[in-house]
């Protein structure tokens, strides 16, 4: 077994999960490839494992934060030392594993490396469409004052994580639309993370988790959840606290 | 709307909006369900502060008095929250079914695979010395492979060897 796991979170990409796989496998052979089977209806779980992935069915649609943690999850049971996130529609290419990889191991204070579209001013390939960098560089100008440190790609989900980052996002994760808040999980606990200028391309199948009619819903979510963690002092659970789920309370 | 009314109702909307926050920031209530709450609250306490609002509102829909209006408002927000529960309650119902029986599918295949691997320790345990003919060997093995599940059987063969 491989020290390095690759999670891909999928919900119905039975068109595009083999290809993935088989990618990540001939990019990064020294990767594991765990598959979060979403609570798809189609052939995803079957094409996934046909590929030479594992296959994690969930039995119902949990969205894509339930989904990532769970591959934390799996990756902290079965001991990786690092994890990446490659989502299972084809955005992130496969390729680009390695330089995550390289630049986590260039510096062993740092805990999260980031894949980010905006880096480089003039960079190619696809980088959404308009409303939607707007509400992006709304969220990288927020994060970046928060954090202290310059943010292009707030919800970019293409990142790799050390041990600490898989522990601490297989013990607590944003339930949905984790991206953002899951950069100030990792500086509330003071772990560090940086970017790579990365190329995504456009999904090839299946629809995003942020469909046309939730936008608004996803900018009121995620703002909320980052005014709100202003205010707590001691934001998530570590080691030796009560569980994040607890049935202690009075009320 | 009198004063005293209008410090009161500004007084309750704003502990309402304080506590909402405050589950929030214990991570008690996820945001997925606050913002109906913040929704609720963050209105009634504009209708309590500006004064001139909840008149305006009260005589276009023909309400005499304007703190009926406050209620009404409120009331309509009671509704909406219930329907909202009643939608996730539903939710949650579904998933629950869904979990108990992929639960009870895995338990059975679990159990299946169990009864299968106990048939064949069994199996391996009584085929264990395929070259022996005599009687002795064969009743040996199946006083073993009996052992742990007769309890009587075993007492009784062990009286008898002594």
């Amino acid at each position: 077994m491989s020290q390095h796991l690759a999670i891909v979170p999928a919900h119905n990409e039975a068109g595009a999960i083999a290809d993935i796989v088989r990618e990540i496998h001939e990019h990064a052979p020294g990767f594991d490839v765990v598959v979060i089977d979403d609570g798809s209806t189609d052939g995803t779980a079957d094409r996934a494992r046909q590929a030479g992935a594992s296959v994690v069915r969930l039995p119902f649609n949990l969205g894509i934060g339930g989904a990532v943690q769970a591959g934390y999850m799996w990756a902290l049971e079965h001991a990786y030392e690092v994890a990446v996130q490659v989502d299972g529609d084809g955005q992130h290419d496969p390729r680009y594993i390695k330089e995550l990889l390289a630049r986590l191991r260039s510096d062993p204070s740092l805990n999260m490396v980031t894949g980010s579209r905006f880096l480089e001013p003039s960079g190619d390939g696809y980088r959404s469409s308009a409303p939607r960098r707007a509400g992006i560089g709304l969220f990288a100008r927020i994060v970046s004052a928060i954090t202290g440190q310059r943010v292009t790609d707030p919800t970019s989900g293409f990142r790799m994580t050390n041990r600490r980052g898989i522990e601490l996002f297989a013990r607590d994760y944003p339930h949905d639309y984790p991206e953002v808040e899951a950069i100030l999980l990792m500086h509330a606990h003071r772990l560090s993370s940086c970017e790579i200028a990365v190329r995504m391309r456009p999904r090839t199948t299946g629809e995003s988790a942020i469909s046309s009619t939730q936008p608004a819903y996803y900018m009121i979510k995620v703002l909320l959840a980052v005014f709100v963690g202003l205010f707590r002092a001691k934001p998530n659970v570590e080691p030796g606290d009560s569980s994040p789920v607890t049935a202690e309370h009075a009320i | 709307m009198e004063t005293r009314l209008r410090i009161a109702a500004i007084v309750a909307t704003a502990a309402l909006v304080i506590v909402i926050f405050e589950l929030v920031r214990r991570k008690r209530l996820m945001e997925r369900y606050a913002i109906l709450w913040l929704l609720a609250g963050i209105t009634l306490i504009v209708l309590a502060v500006w004064k001139g609002l909840l008149t305006t509102v009260a005589s276009k829909v023909g309400i005499f008095y304007p703190p009926s209006a406050l209620f009404a408002v409120a009331l309509g927000f009671v509704l909406l929250l219930l329907l909202h529960f009643s939608l996730v309650i539903s939710r949650l119902a579904d998933q629950n079914k869904v979990m108990a029986q992929r639960l009870g599918m895995l338990q059975q295949r679990l159990e299946e695979q169990e009864g299968a691997q106990t048939a064949a320790e069994r199996g391996a345990g009584a085929e264990a010395d395929p070259g022996a003919g005599t009687a002795a060997a064969r009743t040996g093995a199946a006083a073993a492979a009996g052992a742990s599940e007769d309890q009587p059987g075993r007492v009784e063969e062990l009286s008898r060897a002594g």
